[in-house]
C-alpha cells in the first residue's frame, strides 16, 4: 500500500498536537501494516522492532515516497533467536551514544548556568531534549563530512568533534573560542570539524549546506578525486516554510547531491505553534514533491534516528542524492534563555519529558545488558569533569585584545585598500586596532 | 564658430544615439592608455554593427550611421594623452595587423578571464541562471560549458539566494565560485546570502573559513530597460563588511579585474554595465591581472579632478573632449574599485588640482558619490579650494520612456557646466 495512505492514519494533522502520546502512536501504527514507515512509534518500552523499515512507495505519477531499507531487513532476516543480535548497536556504540548525547545535556545546562551568572550574554539557544537527533546522525560521520546548522549549534558542534573548551570559550567570547569570540552561540564554526555553522537567520545554512554538498559532488566528478563527503543540513519545522529551504530541495535533488535535510521538528518556532503556520504540517511530504524520500521518525528515540540516518547517508555516500528527514522532537526549554516559554501546554511539556532520549537510551542499555548503573555513571562523571574543565579554561581564557578587531574582516588584507600614503592600511601595524581610518 | 558646430553635431548624435534602439554605446576611452603600456595603441571603439566605413584615423565618437571625420578631432588629441603608460599612438588601419595584442568586445574579454582562470585552477567554477547551455544572457560564458561541462558551468534555477548560498558554501569547501546575475538587481534576492554569508563568514568564523566567491552581472541604467532593471547596486552593497566591489569600464580592466577577483581570496562583487558590453579594444595577448584596490588614471590634466566610473566614464570622456576644446584640462580618474577606495591615487590627483567633481551614475541618496564624498572631506580637505561636486543619477525609479530616462543619469552637457563652475 502506498505510503502516502499509510501515513494519513499515523499523522491526521487534526489530531497531531494530542496524538503525540504513546497510546494513540501504538494503535495508530497496528492499523497501518507490516509496511509502516520508519520511525514506528513504538516507545521506550518496546525493543525497537525490525518493522521500522522504511519501505519502497508504489511509484505512482514518479513519486518516490520512502526508501527501502535493505539494511534492516537484512538484519531481521539473519537474525537468530537470541535477542542480543536483534540490538541495533553494540555495546560500544551504546556508550558512545550515551556520553555524545549526556555531553549535550550537561553542556547545555552548563550554559544555563553560566548565563544566568552573566559570563555569557545575548541569545543562546539550547538543545535540551533533542540530543538523539544531533547523536543519531553526526555520530555515523566521518570527520570531512560536514554539518551545518542553525543557531542551536552548541550540540551539534560538540557531537561533531569540536572540543568542549572550545565551544565554552566561544560562548564566553575569550580568543580561545572556536571561532575566537566572534562569532558567538549562534555561530559556531569549525575547520577542523567541518561544522560549517552556526546561523543567525533560519534557513540561511541551508544552501551553504547544499554548497558544501555540491562540493564533494564537484570533486568527485571534476577533480575526479575519491570523495564520498556528505552534508548534513539541521534546521527546525519553522524553516520549512521558509523559500531557501524549498529552493534548495529542488537543487539537492536536481543534481543529486550528497545531502541529508534533517529538520528537528520541535513543533515550536518561538511561540509559533507549528500547527498555526503550515498548511500541511507532515513536512516529510515535502521531500517527495521534489523527487527526494521524505522519512519521518520519532526524534526523541535515538536508535530509530540512527537507523534512519545510516540509510540516509548511506544513499547520499552512494551517489543516490538527497534525503529528508523530519525528526518529531521537542525542547524542553524555551527557544532561547531569554524565552519565558508561557505559550506552551505543561501537559505537552510533561509528556515529552516522560520521552527523554538520554533515560530513553539508558533504559535499553540496561534492558538489553549492555551496560550496567556503574558504567553509565562512569561515563556521568567524565563528562561533568569535561565541562567543569571547560568552564574553567574558558574563565581563565583571555578576552580578545583591542588589535583583534579587524583582523579576519578579509582573507586578503589588502581588501582594506590603499590609504592616502600610498601604502596598503594593512600596512600599517596599528590598523587592526579599527584606530586607523578605514 | 568651429566649436560651437563641432558640440552641435555632437549633441546630435548624441540625441541620436539615445533614441536608438542598440544596446550598446558609442563612445571610445582614450583611456586604452593601460593597453597603450603594451605598446599598443588605444583603440577606436566602434558600434558593432558599424557599416562597412573604414576604421577612422583618429577615435572618434561614432554612430552606427554618421561616422565623424577626423577632422574635428586632430588639434585636441595633439599632445595631450600623456600617462604613466605610453602615450597612445593613433590607430592606423594598415599597421592594426602588426600590432601586438587583438581586439575583443568587453564581453569577450571578461570571457577570456573567466576562461584562462578556469584553465588555471580547476576549482573554478560558474553558477548562474543560463550560464551554461545558452552561453549566459550576454554571451560571458558563451562556450564555456561546452568546454568545462555541466557541472563546471552550472545552470541553476531561478533561486539567487539560494545558488548564491550555494556558492559560499561551495567556497567554504574548497571551490572558487563564480556567480553571475543575470542582471544586477536580481541580486537583491540574493542579499541576505551576499551580507551575512560572503561578507561576514569570515570574521564570525574567526577567520577560520575563505569565501573566495565573485559576483558579477550587468547593472546600471540601460536602453529603456525599466526601472527593475536599471538599478545600481553598488550603492546598497557598499556597507557590507568583508566584500570588495570593483567595477569595470573598458575590455582592458574587465578581464583584468574578472581575472584578479577570481584569484582574490576575499568575496569580490564585480559590477559590469549593460551598456558597455560591446565596446571593442585592442588589449594584450599576454595574461595580465590588474589590482583590485588601484584606480585609473584616464586623463591626467591640472585644472579639476573628475572621479567616475563604469559608464559615466564615457560621458566624462566625452564632456572632456568639449572642454579640452573650451581651455580646460581635467584629470579623470576611473575609480575602479568602488570599495576600497584608492586614496592614494585620488589624493594625488586632488593636491594637483583641488578641485573636485564626482560623475556617477548612482542615486544622489546614499551612493557611492555619497561615501566617495566623505572620505575625500575627511582626507583631503585641506586641498579643496572648492566644495566636492557630485553630479549623481536622480532619486527616482529609472524610467521607461526614453526622454525621461536620459535625464536621470547625468549627461556630459551637465559635466561641462559642473566643470566650468568649479574652475571659475
Amino acid at each position: 500500500m502506498a505510503c502516502s495512505a499509510t501515513a494519513k492514519i499515523i499523522h491526521n494533522p487534526l489530531v497531531l498536537s494530542s496524538s503525540r502520546s504513546a497510546e494513540k502512536y501504538e494503535s495508530c501504527c497496528k492499523i497501518s501494516g507490516p509496511s509502516s514507515l520508519l520511525g514506528s512509534k513504538f516507545l521506550g518500552k518496546k525493543l525497537l522492532s525490525a518493522k521500522s523499515a522504511i519501505s519502497l512507495a508504489s511509484r505512482r505519477s514518479g513519486a518516490v515516497v520512502a526508501v527501502s531499507s535493505d539494511v534492516v531487513k537484512e538484519k531481521k532476516v539473519k537474525s537468530g533467536s537470541s535477542a542480543a543480535s536483534n540490538l541495533l548497536i553494540t555495546k560500544e556504540e551504546g556508550l558512545v551514544l550515551y556520553e555524545d548525547m549526556y555531553l549535550g545535556r550537561a553542556f547545555e545546562d552548563m550554559c544555563a548556568q553560566m548565563y544566568y551568572r552573566g559570563k555569557m550574554f545575548g541569545f543562546v539557544h539550547l538543545y535540551n531534549g533533542q540530543e538523539a537527533v544531533s547523536t543519531g546522525f553526526i555520530k555515523l560521520l566521518k570527520q570531512e563530512d560536514c554539518v551545518v546548522s542553525t543557531y542551536r549549534d552548541h550540540v551539534h558542534s560538540l557531537s561533531k568533534g569540536v572540543p568542549a573548551r572550545q565551544v565554552m570559550s566561544e560562548l564566553f567570547g575569550k580568543t580561545t573560542g572556536c571561532c575566537r569570540g566572534q562569532g558567538g552561540s549562534m555561530h559556531m564554526f569549525s575547520k577542523e570539524h567541518n561544522v560549517l555553522g552556526g546561523f543567525a537567520f533560519i534557513g540561511e545554512g541551508i544552501p551553504v549546506a547544499t554548497g558544501a554538498a555540491f562540493t564533494s559532488k564537484y570533486k568527485r566528478e571534476v577533480l575526479k578525486e575519491d570523495c564520498d563527503e556528505v552534508t548534513l543540513a539541521f534546521f527546525g519545522d519553522g524553516t520549512c516554510n521558509n523559500g531557501q529551504f524549498f529552493e534548495c530541495l529542488n537543487m539537492a535533488a536536481l543534481w543529486k547531491l550528497p545531502i541529508v535535510f534533517v529538520v528537528e521538528n520541535n513543533l515550536w518556532a518561538i511561540g509559533m505553534s507549528h500547527l498555526r503556520s503550515t498548511s500541511d504540517p507532515q513536512i516529510w511530504k515535502k521531500g517527495p514533491a521534489f523527487g527526494m524520500p521524505g522519512v519521518h521518525v520519532d526524534g526523541m528515540d535515538v536508535l530509530k534516528v540512527r537507523e534512519v540516518a545510516q540509510e540516509a547517508i548511506g544513499r547520499a555516500r552512494r551517489g543516490e542524492g538527497p534525503t529528508l528527514v523530519e525528526c518529531e522532537t521537542y525542547r524542553f526549554r524555551g527557544h532561547s534563555l531569554a524565552d519565558p516559554d508561557e505559550l506552551r501546554d505543561p501537559a505537552e511539556k510533561a509528556r515529552y519529558a516522560t520521552r527523554d532520549p538520554i533515560t530513553a537510551l539508558k533504559k535499553y542499555l540496561f534492558e538489553n545488558n549492555l551496560a550496567n548503573e556503574a558504567e553509565l555513571k562512569a561515563v556521568d562523571k567524565k563528562i561533568d569533569e569535561i565541562i567543569e574543565d571547560s568552564v574553567e579554561f574558558a574563565d581563565a581564557s583571555p578576552v580578545p585584545a583591542r588589535n583583534q578587531l579587524l583582523e579576519n574582516v578579509f582573507a586578503d588584507p589588502r581588501g582594506f585598500g590603499i590609504g592616502p600614503d600610498g601604502k596598503y592600511r594593512c600596512e600599517d601595524p596599528k590598523f587592526t586596532e579599527g584606530t586607523a581610518q578605514v | 564658430m568651429y566649436q560651437w558646430r563641432m558640440i552641435r553635431s555632437a549633441t546630435a548624435i548624441l540625441s541620436f544615439f539615445s533614441k536608438a534602439s542598440i544596446a550598446y554605446t558609442f563612445v571610445e576611452t582614450e583611456a586604452s592608455m593601460a593597453a597603450a603600456s603594451f605598446g599598443v595603441s588605444s583603440a577606436a571603439v566602434q558600434a558593432v554593427k558599424s557599416s562597412a566605413s573604414p576604421l577612422p584615423s583618429l577615435p572618434v565618437i561614432r554612430s552606427e550611421a554618421r561616422p565623424i571625420s577626423g577632422r574635428i578631432n586632430r588639434s585636441r588629441n595633439a599632445g595631450k594623452i600623456a600617462t604613466h603608460a605610453v602615450a597612445a599612438q593613433t590607430e592606423n588601419p594598415a599597421s592594426a595587423a602588426s600590432k601586438p595584442g587583438h581586439e575583443v568586445l568587453l564581453f569577450e574579454a571578461l570571457r577570456e578571464g573567466l576562461e584562462e582562470e578556469m584553465e588555471r585552477d580547476p576549482r573554478v567554477c560558474i553558477f548562474g541562471e543560463d550560464v551554461g547551455h545558452y552561453g549566459g544572457s550576454y554571451k560571458v560564458s558563451k562556450g564555456l560549458a561546452d568546454k568545462y561541462g555541466d557541472l563546471r558551468v552550472l545552470d541553476t534555477p531561478i533561486a539567487e539566494n539560494s545558488f548564491t548560498g550555494m556558492a559560499v558554501g561551495a567556497a567554504m569547501t574548497g571551490l572558487r565560485p563564480v556567480v553571475e546575475g543575470m542582471n544586477m538587481g536580481f541580486l537583491l534576492l540574493a542579499f541576505n546570502q551576499i551580507s551575512d554569508n560572503c561578507g561576514m563568514l569570515h570574521y564570525t568564523s574567526g577567520g577560520q573559513f575563505t569565501i573566495p566567491t565573485v559576483i558579477r552581472g550587468p547593472g546600471g541604467v540601460g536602453r529603456q530597460l525599466g526601472a527593475e532593471h536599471s538599478q545600481r547596486l553598488e550603492s546598497y552593497f557598499q556597507s557590507i563588511p568583508g566584500i570588495q566591489m570593483v567595477a569595470c569600464s573598458t575590455p582592458y580592466n574587465a578581464k583584468g579585474l574578472m581575472k584578479a577577483a577570481i584569484r582574490s581570496e576575499n568575496p569580490v562583487v564585480l559590477f559590469e554595465h549593460v551598456l558597455l558590453y560591446n565596446l571593442k579594444e585592442r588589449i594584450p595577448d599576454e595574461e595580465y591581472v590588474v589590482s583590485l584596490e588601484e584606480a585609473e588614471m584616464v586623463r591626467p590634466g591640472e585644472h579639476v579632478t573628475i572621479l567616475t566610473y563604469s559608464r559615466m566614464r564615457y560621458h566624462v570622456m566625452q564632456a572632456a573632449k568639449t572642454l579640452v576644446n573650451k581651455g580646460y584640462d581635467p584629470e579623470v580618474i576611473d575609480i575602479r574599485s568602488l570599495k576600497p577606495f584608492d586614496l592614494y591615487t585620488i589624493g594625488n590627483s586632488i593636491k594637483k588640482t583641488h578641485k573636485v567633481l564626482i560623475v556617477e551614475e548612482c542615486m544622489r541618496t546614499g551612493g557611492i558619490g555619497a561615501s566617495l564624498t566623505a572620505a575625500i572631506n575627511e582626507n583631503f580637505n585641506d586641498y579643496l579650494d572648492a566644495p566636492i561636486v557630485c553630479l549623481s543619477s536622480q532619486d527616482v525609479p529609472t524610467p521607461y520612456a526614453g526622454t525621461l530616462e536620459e535625464v536621470t543619469v547625468v549627461q556630459p552637457s551637465q559635466i561641462v557646466t559642473a566643470v566650468e563652475q568649479l574652475c571659475r
